[in-house]
């Protein structure tokens, strides 16, 4: 089958052959280059399944089956960057869900969507062990933590604004 | 790390002793004549002080260090979780043990300049304790760690976890050395192990030593020993502590499981959201091939054993056996019913044997310290301790360790420091999901696995969460049906449609439209759900709802009957008002209403909420200048 058929950007073919390569002949590493390839590519869109099908000689259908059944995985594009409020019990004890509602209504969109201009893609994830910080959100890996609903405009803002400013140098560099 | 092969059991023995003597300032009582122009700081870099950037601390000190030339006084290392999560960043200074707590980077001159070159201590950020406001200086002096026992975190904030010689110098990989120089028999561990007493401590608890002799019986020629580290508990996070402050514990087990069952594979099942998890116990591995523990030829001896690393990616239910197994093996994470058990038939066919984290991280001192010594602790019924991560509405939250047999009085009053804000104390939720909602006049219950499961909650993986007056119970059993309904695998109709009926009739109830029959309904549902389905998750999702429905009846019966949430969380339920007296008419509410619900005449106070147009949005109440409007 010819390759270019999977329509991959040629900047990234390479790195996905090497994870598939380097996986191929262990055992049970399937969700391992799953993993590998979504960190390519910021997500696993159909044509990189259907290569990996491909590659590996394993039904589309089985690999979209463990793609979609794991909450790691996301089938479309993420934004810049991803605001994930932790829904774990000691952070809805401590109101959690005051928070995702108010960054909810910042960025007007909901669980699992992307804003329109690509800049933040909103998640609810389970406990990721900084219940001392109850309520956390994480935004990429930067962690907030002792929240309350008034603090996330600003939080969001400020990324935002760095965003604004490094388009700004890098178009002043031009 | 330059790291050499260890191929014998002296050169093990002389690295232990000539490490034990590098790091033995933490753990000699403060020594004047010795120790006193030598400091060792121990910073936290578990999760929750990662998260409050405890490496910053680390950078700044190495180079205020290296600033002052002062490395041959003081050294720094990172270690696992200290457990008082509330507090970090945490930084104890040995040999004096001085506990310094909330640390930020700013602090760092300060410590240096008085702790180490003026040998005073930095006052302001020592603990205090809430209930008198004493300076406990001294990490031994503090109550949070006054009643506890640590067996499982034994090394958490004492070694550096990133260090193979710090794991051998506390009397590491000696259990290991100690069975394969002596050779010992498979069957006398497995009997040490059963004598010990010790249960599985991801849930079930299940007998170890009875596990291990299962899957010691098959004679397969592969077999296979898998570590569950797939932690997906809301609220729980001890698996991913330990493997964060102490991965060759879970290494060293998982060796010594693999000879006493004749297996020669491992592996860890790791969740990838637990990037430092991960990372340590890379780390681990690594250093630990290269000194020849893993791998061929343990230590020179003809046993050989190898880990590898399996990355989960999220899914609850994959902390069940059978689903666990399918995705290590690459798989969706489905589980199948039971027998065969996965000792018979697991991995790829073959037996295999799966122990949680917490588990294994008790094998290697009970090998060590012997059965007696590990029987004596706990109940009657459940021996050893148990790892807490206790969270919610108390004022130290944190990783705790205690001997079974603990009253949940003094985790959550002596160890907890009570309920935070002075709020009257309502529930403490044990076993995650798969647990239940214990009431005030259950707190003097003695936490054992048969002890929780009596008052109709269970052990699980550990979480402790404590509600006050202000959680309301209806709601929180909601909360976990949610999970258990988005995490349900689908594979069994009586848990994939059976949660989604339960969590419909809790939203009925929590919306204002509950009748009385559905807690009928509720209640036979849950029965039905708890039999036929097939796995754990299933069987146990209907927890919080019965634990609830027989500790606070009377809160479903307050949403139902007379369409109030005593807590004031469900919002349907509640009314917006508008304070009379507090009122001026400013007028600024009704502008933002949505709706135009809100109606009054200008400069005459008070203005009105006309409650049927009213959809609750809240709009209107941070906009109030003088605070007037309430949810009642």
């Amino acid at each position: 089958m010819d390759v270019e058929k999977f329509q991959i950007e040629p900047n990234k073919i390479a790195k996905l052959n090497n994870i598939i390569d380097k996986y191929k002949n262990q055992q049970g590493m399937l969700i391992t280059i799953l993993k590998k390839s979504q960190d390519i590519f910021g997500y696993l869109p159909l044509n990189v399944q259907s290569y990996i099908s491909y590659k590996l000689n394993i039904p589309i259908s089985k690999i979209n089956g463990i793609v979609s059944f794991y909450s790691l995985f996301s089938q479309t594009p993420k934004g810049k960057y991803t605001v994930s409020v932790c829904l774990g019990t000691a952070c809805y004890v401590k109101g959690a869900e005051e928070i995702l509602k108010s960054i909810k209504k910042e960025l007007q969109i909901d669980v699992g969507e992307t804003t329109m201009d690509g800049m933040f893609t909103l998640n609810a994830t389970r406990c990721i062990g900084a219940c001392g910080l109850a309520p956390v959100i994480t935004i990429n890996d930067k962690v907030y933590g002792r929240l309350s609903p008034s603090d996330i405009p600003n939080i969001l803002y400020q990324y935002l604004d760095d965003n604004k400013k490094s388009q700004l140098s890098k178009e002043m560099k031009q | 790390m330059n790291i050499n092969p260890i191929t014998n059991f002296k050169e093990l023995e002389n690295i232990r002793n000539s490490y034990k003597e590098k790091i033995k300032i933490r753990f000699n009582e403060y020594r004047l004549d010795e120790e006193l122009d030598k400091y060792h700081i121990l910073v936290c870099t578990g999760t929750g002080c990662s998260s409050s950037e405890s490496h910053l601390i680390i950078d700044k000190l190495e180079n205020e260090i290296k600033k002052r030339k002062i490395e041959k006084k003081v050294k720094v290392f990172k270690t696992g979780c200290f457990g008082f999560c509330k507090m970090g960043p945490i930084l104890v200074i040995h040999p004096q043990r001085t506990f310094y707590c909330k640390v930020s980077p700013e602090d760092v001159e300060d410590i240096i300049e008085k702790h180490i070159l003026n040998n005073t201590v930095v006052q302001n950020l020592l603990y205090k304790s809430p209930k008198d406001n004493t300076v406990q200086e001294k990490i031994d002096e503090i109550d949070f760690f006054n009643h506890q026992m640590r067996i499982a975190l034994r090394h958490c904030g004492i070694i550096n976890p990133e260090d193979i010689y710090e794991y051998i110098a506390v009397d590491g990989y000696k259990p290991l050395a100690h069975i394969l120089k002596n050779n010992i028999s498979p069957t006398d561990i497995i009997n040490e192990i059963k004598k010990s007493g010790l249960k599985g401590r991801g849930g079930g608890g299940f007998p170890t030593g009875l596990k291990w002799e299962y899957a010691s019986q098959y004679k397969e020629e592969k077999k296979f020993v898998l570590c569950n580290a797939d932690e997906g508990d809301p609220g729980a996070f001890m698996d991913r502590s330990i493997l964060e402050g102490d991965p060759h514990s879970v290494i060293e087990a998982m060796i010594i499981a693999g000879y006493s069952i004749g297996a020669s594979q491992g592996y860890v099942y790791v969740r990838a959201e637990y990037p430092i998890a991960v990372k340590r116990l890379e780390i681990a591995i690594e250093q630990a091939k290269k000194s020849g523990i893993l791998d061929q030829n343990i230590l020179g001896s003809d046993f050989s054993f190898d880990i590898d690393i399996r990355l989960g990616a999220g899914a609850f239910v994959c902390g069940e056996e059978t689903a666990l197994i399918q995705s290590v093996m690459g798989l969706r994470g489905e589980p199948r019913p039971r027998p065969p058990f996965p000792a018979e038939v697991g991995l790829w066919e073959m037996p295999t044997l799966n122990n949680n984290v917490e588990t294994y991280a008790n094998i290697p001192v009970i090998l060590d310290k012997g059965a007696q010594w590990y029987s004596s602790i706990g109940t009657k019924d459940s021996k050893g301790t148990k790892v807490f991560a206790l969270a919610g509405q108390i004022q130290n939250t944190g990783l705790i360790e205690v001997p079974m047999g603990t009253t949940l009085n003094t985790i959550i009053y002596e160890i907890g420091g009570g309920i935070h804000d002075n709020k009257e104390f309502k529930a403490v939720q044990t076993g995650g999901p798969s647990g239940g909602c214990i009431p005030k006049s259950l707190l003097n219950t003695e936490i054992d696995f048969k002890s929780l499961t009596d008052v109709g909650s269970m052990m699980g993986s550990g979480g402790l969460i404590v509600m006050d007056e202000s959680d309301c119970m209806v709601d929180i059993a909601k909360f976990y049906l949610q999970f258990a309904q988005d995490e349900s695998c689908g594979k069994c109709v009586p848990c994939r449609i059976g949660t989604k009926r339960l969590l419909e009739i809790l939203e009925k109830i929590t919306s204002g439209k509950g009748e009385l029959k559905d807690l009928e309904i509720l209640e036979s549902l849950c029965y039905d759900i708890k039999n036929s389905s097939l796995c754990g998750l299933g069987q146990t999702a209907p927890n919080p709802i019965l634990s609830t429905l027989k500790y606070f009846k009377n809160e479903y019966l307050e949403h139902i009957e007379h369409k109030k949430c005593p807590a004031g969380v469900c919002n349907n339920l509640l009314n917006i008002e508008i304070i009379d007296d507090k009122c001026v008419a400013c007028g600024i509410c009704a502008r933002v209403c949505p709706v135009n619900a809100i109606d009054g005449k200008h400069k005459q106070p008070p203005f009105n909420i006309n409650q049927d147009l009213c959809i609750k949005c809240g709009a209107c109440i941070p906009k109030c200048p003088v605070d007037a409007i309430h949810k009642v």
